[in-house]
């Protein structure tokens, strides 16, 4: 019972034919939005997935698919809020999420950098990369990998994240503004944080060269 | 229908965060301390619930007497010396890069798994206080151990790798940097912080059921419902593997469920650390250490005598029927201690 060649191969083309249509159809949204009212991503995600650091507007190339999919559902169903991602969200049916999501986690990034941080010095880097033991503080790193690089669908990337991005989401964490995620850890750490900390940290990540997305992220 | 790449959060389940293994700082003693663990059964009711307060974690458990400080990473010395503190400090962060000869072949741990903060914090088995406990005689092995040969044990079990010879430059850059953060530390087996605190008996019998629940609702997030950890986008270990053939062996630590439960108690989940009950504590880190992983580098050959030589504590499921498996016949990379592969 060996599988016949020939269906393999039918088999593999009509997959990358529709994988083709997925990716196709998150391109058209994000150029051109849909017909029931949702706006191009491009004109604030940028026309490489980049965002608008200075706006904070979050870069999305190269995030986990999972990751960016779980937010846009998250925007779609009120559990996370956001004055324009709130109805952008709600004018895309699920399947447009995913695509959506699934074309910007494609999207690689400028540069790749695996090398760990030699310990600059900054408040930033220490927060971020050793955190703060004596209020129970652990560091960015430990759950959003070294070099920011995200962990998982649950973790994101912030390396070359849009620091004003950064910061306000750690401050609508800390006003509940934002709901707090999985396990409630995002509260309990921006609580712990004061704003000049919220600051540096968010400038350490935004200055880190954003990694490409990997194939290799499945332990 | 597409193509579902799409990950999705099944998961919906939470997590956990650090992690496993190496224990340096705890003595011999273990397990023959560990024997009263076992029958506290009796107390009047659950009597300790989670007090959400996460910052309690660095005294979660023991005393708050004051804690030895390490000195700060600014402050690491730029000479000679200092270089090759900085290289125990990254061997210790990054294990699977800079001592990649030494760990086993896939293992997802690195020795800040389980020594959180890069050996610093106290209640995560600090280096420091590791540091000033040795030499030191271990039950384990039943003669006077020097510290390096204390850092071998750690790879040859908790690694699931091979001991670094004596004097190896790996062996000698994790010294100096255990070295450097316990400057002004007194000589004392007994310092406050070493190893994981002692979790107060259970209000009921750990409960492996009830273990699971907790590590779905808590620790599955980062470690995932396979115990297998997370790594990070570029491939390189981030939450480290509970059990299965990436994760620590059966020598080691971790896998005595009083120490896990301490770990856990205080750390876990990350950020949380000092939020799970006493209660829960314990069922989980039974959960854990029920679980099949690399077989004991001194198996005997059979599991019943293995188990008799070297696990024999009411602390250690090696050798036990667990719905109705045997544990302890190692998994399929079992022995495989090996070479550098890049995650």
């Amino acid at each position: 019972m060996r599988p016949n060649p020939a269906i393999v191969s039918l088999t593999s083309l009509a997959l990358t034919a529709m994988i083709n249509v997925a990716l196709a159809d998150g391109l058209t949204i994000t150029l051109h939005g849909n017909d029931r009212g949702a706006p191009a991503c491009v004109t604030c995600h940028g026309a490489q997935g980049e965002g608008i650091p200075a706006n904070g507007f979050p870069r999305l190339a190269g995030l986990n698919a999972g990751y960016l999919q779980t937010q846009l559902d998250a925007f779609a169903n009120g559990q996370r809020i956001n004055a324009m991602m709130t109805p952008v969200a709600q004018t895309l049916d699920g399947d447009e999420r995913e695509a959506v999501a699934r074309y910007y986690a494609g999207l690689s990034s400028s540069a790749t950098m695996t090398e760990p941080v030699s310990e600059t010095n900054s408040a930033g880097a220490r927060l971020a990369n050793q955190g703060r033991g004596s209020q129970g503080l652990p560091a960015c790193t430990q759950c959003h990998g070294a070099m920011g690089a995200g962990v998982g669908a649950i973790f994101p990337a912030l390396a070359g994240q849009s620091s004003l991005y950064v910061e306000n989401q750690l401050h609508a964490w800390q006003q509940g503004t934002r709901a707090p995620g999985p396990l409630g850890l995002m509260k309990v750490v921006a609580s712990k944080l004061a704003a000049a900390d919220i600051q540096a940290v968010a400038a350490y990540f935004s200055a880190l060269p954003a990694s490409a997305p990997s194939r290799r992220s499945k332990p | 229908m597409k193509v579902q790449a799409s990950v999705g959060l099944t998961v919906g389940i939470i997590a956990i965060a650090a992690g496993v293994i190496v224990v340096v700082a705890q003595n011999g003693s273990d397990t023959a301390v560990a024997e009263k663990a076992e029958k506290p059964a009796l107390k009047a009711g659950p009597k300790s619930n989670a007090s959400p307060s996460p910052a309690a974690s660095a005294t979660a458990g023991a005393k708050p007497a004051a804690l030895f400080q390490p000195p700060s990473e600014q402050d690491m010395p730029k000479d000679e010396f200092g270089q090759t503190v900085k290289m125990g400090k990254d061997i210790f962060e990054h294990t699977e890069r800079y001592a990649s000869q030494y760990v086993g072949n896939n293992t997802n741990l690195r020795c800040s798994s389980c020594h959180l903060d890069a050996g610093r914090l106290a209640h995560s088995a600090p280096l420091w206080a590791a540091y000033v406990s040795y030499p030191a005689y271990r039950s384990k092995n039943k003669h006077v151990n020097t510290f390096p040969e204390r850092l071998q044990g750690c790879f040859k079990y908790s690694m699931n790798g091979k001991a670094p010879p004596l004097g190896d430059p790996v062996l000698v850059a994790l010294e100096s940097y255990a070295y450097w953060l316990a400057s002004g530390a007194p000589i004392d087996s007994k310092i406050p912080g070493r190893g994981y605190p002692k979790v107060p008996d259970p209000p009921l019998p750990r409960d492996y059921a009830r273990g699971q629940l907790v590590f779905e609702q808590h620790c599955a997030l980062c470690h995932g419902a396979d115990g297998a950890g997370q790594l990070d986008a570029n491939g390189r270990p981030n939450f480290p593997a509970l059990w299965g053939a990436k994760s620590f062996n059966w020598g080691a630590g971790m896998g005595s469920i009083k120490n896990a439960a301490g770990f856990i108690k205080a750390n876990m989940p990350l950020g949380l650390g000092g939020t799970l009950s006493d209660q829960q504590a314990w069922d989980v880190a039974m959960f854990v250490d029920s679980h099949e992983r690399p077989q004991d580098p001194r198996f005997k050959g059979a599991i019943a005598a293995t188990r008799a030589q070297y696990h024999d504590s009411p602390e250690d499921m090696y050798g036990l029927m667990v719905n109705g498996q045997l544990l302890g016949k190692g998994t399929p990379s079992a022995n495989n201690a090996n070479h550098g592969e890049k995650p």
